[in-house]
């Protein structure tokens, strides 16, 4: 076993873990986080996207050992208390989600979309979510979601400044 | 007054515990004193299992328990819903479908033992060192000689894998009108198959309390009370009153959710064996090999027309692939869901078809997203498109030829259904409309100024859903009724909770369900709680499948509340002291007519409940009604998609430009929520027509076993889509509504591979198959360069 520090959703947390797991299963497993999400066992589907320091991650293709000291957020992370991030607000007023299972990973991987390009255009979210498969929507309303949500967030960093 | 909610694009009421990462599914569920199991499964397509020694497993560290098929051989085998007659009069062959295999086994993925242990790590560790002796046996995968001389045998009791030979109308009738036809078009298809892949993967959790006496399983079911009926009964022999199923947030399903699975009644049966709960979560591999698939149908099929392109007759052959047993659903798949919509939307008098089901070594096939009516459009379409080529007309002249014309419903076809309503020039008129269609032409040259080839096609389509009426699918082979049941709970201070049999598993229904009953008790939607996939709250269901949710569901849910009204009328009429006739119902309040004496219908509530002044004599207190409801028929959404592609001769390379599709849904309760299910529909139509195909080799190994392999659609893979409706209200169920979750799947693949055709026509091409990829689409393009060099 080896012991493993981080900060998770702006909380220090330890855990004492094999060398072999996976992020994904101390975030789910140790740390109960179950929001982020396993779909498939070939890093395709991007239901595990986190941040770490401050970029998207599949959590599957890390080790717990390699977080060591890092600053982690999953998705139980993103909004402030009761208020929903601008991104997970767009996905909401979009229809971006239906089953809800590829969410936490597609917001994840928005988000770090919008901090890297500024109003992101279609084509741009389009081939910037290769990496996350949803099997609901199409991608027509998440598409329309990050446009929005990448706006919003936009317009917050500009009043913010 | 409270704001009316039908027909507005009300934001989810589910999507905020998603957007959060607080849903909850089964995977994320723990049980204290939780083990895992790791189901051990056949590496080969076909085997004898000489013995299987458990001793160094079970020695493994952490290991509780090792079973296999000596110990599940005394228990029922997982049973099939449907049994299909052929044509002989003799029921479909009906093997046994063991839990774990029994001294065979027979495709790959099929269950030979589980492992459970204190941890996942340690159960694939002991699995690990599981010695199976397997004797290879030579295997059969392909559907279209799985009937031929010498095949390997998939069972030793069922001759020529022959699962049943079954027909639909007169093959002479149809025969004599092609012998006689001015034109007759022919043409060979496979449809190719799928895997559904819904995002999450399957998981089950078994617990036994031994208190009580009572099991509960957690499961990733788009029906708990089916699943609790099927193992119950025919498996596990445990009655209803000890049998819990629930299945919380389910990640998508699609049809593979259906199905009860093997891993379902080993964890429940093993948790009493090993006294601790027990959890199992397939990884994506294992979904492919464990999943049921969908489609794989080869046909041959003769379109016969008069000189005016009149459709006289249609005479089909399909062999249809069950894979290695009869999963749930399967046999009316290529039957009831299949042939029975081989009329389409056209007034083809004749029709025939004779479906020979086959079993091969492959994962057990079922439907998805569509079932039976994907592959009866592919059919009708594809022989449409190549009928007006062949006759020398435009692909929207023939088809309005051949439309079954608005004022004539209900229009009885030749293959047992009764089409209640639509309008299918409508829908295509406005298709071709919001398509640009006129001015294709522009675009194509524009395309072929850039050296790419533009294509447009058509498909215009009927299916049947709301599945489905109980003595209809009865005299079919179902052995279930397909009603539903809605339950309506007012509590004393007015807030409702309505229980539903239905499931939700990405459609919404928290959120559409609530709608229909905030508008129709006056309240707000916030004091509406939708409740379902928990057997032990739900009274009964049969659960989400076949676009059935809203229109057998819902109506269930509607006529409760008929029930609650009626109810608390009387309580009201007490109240105002006036008569039970005169009490108007609006708004939420209780008006005694022509005055202005009112009552809320909180009062009401709180008056049932706290009954001091209330018709004892005449009425029970309370306020909670249930209905269940069975169609008189099914529902039929219908309509037109047109695609328009782009294709680079250079690399084969297809790129959808335009997908345009107009339905008639019915009466629309929440049109984002209908859209939002139209654009998965089409994701994954095109992802069918284009991307995905599930591929065995000769020896029966699944070549594209993953992600990797398998082409799942990404968002650059897609366009965005046009979607609209032109809706007639449904003539069968007092909602109007007809079904919109299947129809993106339905529709579309056709109109891709059409527009394929119709880009590549001025190669000479005339065929491709699905999916069309690149490197097909590429050597279609020279084959026909050479073929013309040739000539």
């Amino acid at each position: 076993m080896a012991s493993v520090s981080m900060t998770v959703n702006g909380k220090s947390v330890s855990g004492d873990v094999a060398p072999n797991t996976l992020l994904v299963d101390f975030l789910r497993e140790n740390l109960r986080l179950t929001g982020t999400h396993v779909g498939c066992d070939t890093s395709q589907c991007g239901a595990c996207v986190i941040h770490v320091n401050g970029k998207s991650v599949k959590a599957c293709t890390m080790l717990a050992v390699q977080a060591e000291g890092a600053d982690v957020t999953t998705i139980e992370g993103l909004a402030n208390g009761d208020q929903l991030h601008p991104m997970q607000e767009a996905f909401r007023e979009h229809h971006g989600l239906q089953c809800g299972f590829c969410t936490p990973g597609m917001v994840m991987s928005a988000v770090d979309l919008a901090n890297t390009i500024d109003n992101p255009d279609e084509k741009t979210i389009r081939h910037w979510l290769e990496g996350n498969i949803c099997r609901c929507t199409g991608y027509h309303n998440i598409v329309k979601a990050i446009e929005a949500g990448s706006k919003a967030m936009q317009a917050g960093k500009q009043a913010a400044d | 007054m409270t704001k009316m909610t039908v027909g507005q694009p009300i934001k989810r009421v589910e999507d905020k515990r998603f957007l959060t990462g607080r849903g909850k599914y089964t995977d994320d569920i723990n049980r204290p004193g939780q083990t895992y199991a790791y189901i051990v499964r056949s590496p080969h397509a076909h085997a004898k299992i000489n013995g299987i020694n458990k001793a160094a497993a079970e020695a493994m560290p952490g290991v509780h328990a090792v079973f296999t098929g000596d110990d599940t051989k005394d228990l029922g085998g997982i049973p099939c819903g449907w049994q299909v007659h052929s044509k002989d009069g003799t029921p479909m062959a009906e093997p046994r479908h063991p839990m774990l295999a029994e001294g065979k086994a027979r495709h790959v993925g099929d269950p030979v033992a589980m492992v459970v242990a204190d941890t996942r790590e340690q159960a694939r560790a002991a699995a690990e060192a599981l010695e199976i002796d397997y004797q290879e046996l030579p295997a059969v995968s392909d559907t279209g000689s799985a009937l031929g001389d010498g095949q390997p045998l998939v069972h030793d009791d069922v001759s020529s894998n022959l699962c049943y030979d079954w027909i639909i109308g007169e093959e002479a009738d149809a025969d004599a009108a092609i012998a006689k036809a001015h034109h007759v078009t022919e043409i060979d298809l496979v449809n190719n198959r799928l895997v559904a892949n819904p995002m999450e993967p399957r998981a089950a959790i078994g617990e036994f309390d031994e208190s009580t006496g009572e099991y509960t399983l957690h499961t990733t079911s788009q029906n708990p009370h089916v699943i609790r009926l099927l193992m119950g009964a025919f498996v596990l022999s445990i009655p209803e009153h000890k049998l819990r199923v629930v299945a919380p947030d389910v990640g998508g399903g699609f049809g593979s959710k259906i199905y009860h699975y093997a891993e379902e009644a080993l964890v429940t049966w093993a948790s009493a064996k090993v006294g601790r709960p027990i959890k199992w979560t397939a990884d994506r591999s294992e979904a492919f090999i464990s999943d049921a698939h969908g489609r794989d149908h080869v046909s041959h099929a003769k379109l016969a027309m008069d000189e005016n392109g009149k459709f006289l007759a249609l005479k089909v052959e399909t062999t249809a692939n069950m894979g290695a047993y009869l999963s749930t659903f399967a046999p009316c798949v290529p039957t009831y869901l299949y042939a029975t919509l081989l009329a389409g939307v056209y007034t083809t008098p004749i029709v025939f078809a004779n479906v020979k089901a086959v079993f091969t070594n492959t994962v057990p096939v079922d439907a998805y997203r569509g079932a039976g009516r994907p592959e009866a459009t592919y059919l009708l379409e594809r022989i449409v498109e190549k009928a007006a080529r062949e006759m020398g007309l435009a692909q929207d002249e023939l088809r309005r030829r051949n439309f079954i014309p608005a004022d004539a419903f209900p229009y009885q076809t030749p293959v047992a259904l009764q089409y209640d309503s639509g309008d299918y020039l409508a829908t295509m008129e406005k298709a071709i409309e919001l398509s640009n269609y006129e001015s294709f032409e522009d675009r194509r040259q524009e395309a072929a100024s850039r050296g790419k080839l533009r294509g447009i096609g058509f498909s215009t389509y009927v299916e049947a859903c709301g599945i489905a009426p109980s003595a209809v699918v009865g005299s079919l082979g179902a052995r279930a009724g397909l009603y539903e049941c809605g339950q309506v709970r007012v509590h004393p201070t007015g807030s409702v909770t309505v229980f539903t049999g239905t499931h939700s598993h990405g459609q919404g229904h928290e959120t559409t369900f609530a709608q229909l009953v905030a508008d129709k008790l006056g309240i707000p939607m916030e004091n509406v709680e939708i409740s379902h996939g928990d057997t032990n709250k739900i009274p009964f269901g049969m659960g989400t499948y076949g676009s059935r949710s809203l229109a057998v569901g819902g109506v269930a849910i509607d006529r409760a509340l008929d029930k609650v009204v009626a109810k608390a009328k009387k309580i009201a009429a007490h109240l105002m002291e006036a008569s039970e006739a005169d009490i108007e119902f609006e708004n939420g309040e209780f008006r005694v007519a022509g005055t202005d004496k009112t009552t809320a219908f909180g009062d009401v509530a709180l008056t049932a409940y706290v009954p001091h002044n209330y018709p004892i004599e005449e009425l029970e207190p309370g306020l909670e009604e249930t209905a269940f409801f069975d169609p008189l028929n099914f529902s039929y959404p219908g309509g037109c998609h047109i695609c328009e592609v782009e294709i680079d001769p250079e690399t084969g390379v297809t790129e959808v430009v335009g997908m345009t599709a107009v339905d008639d849904f019915g009466r629309i309760i929440n049109p984002m929520i209908v859209h939002g299910q139209v654009h998965g529909g089409l994701a994954q139509g095109i992802g069918q027509a284009l991307l995905e195909s599930c591929v065995y080799d000769e020896s029966g190994q699944l070549v594209t076993g993953s992600y990797m392999d398998y082409t799942m659609p990404r968002a650059d893979n897609l366009p965005s889509y046009t979607v609209d409706d032109h809706c007639v209200p449904a003539a069968h169920n007092p909602l109007g509504v007809k079904g919109c979750g299947e129809v993106g799947a339905i529709g579309s693949p056709p109109s891709v591979i059409n527009a394929v055709l119709d880009a590549l026509n001025p190669l000479g091409v005339r065929d491709i198959s699905m999916p069309a990829t690149p490197m097909k689409v590429w050597q279609a393009i020279q084959d026909a360069k050479m073929s013309q060099a040739a000539d």
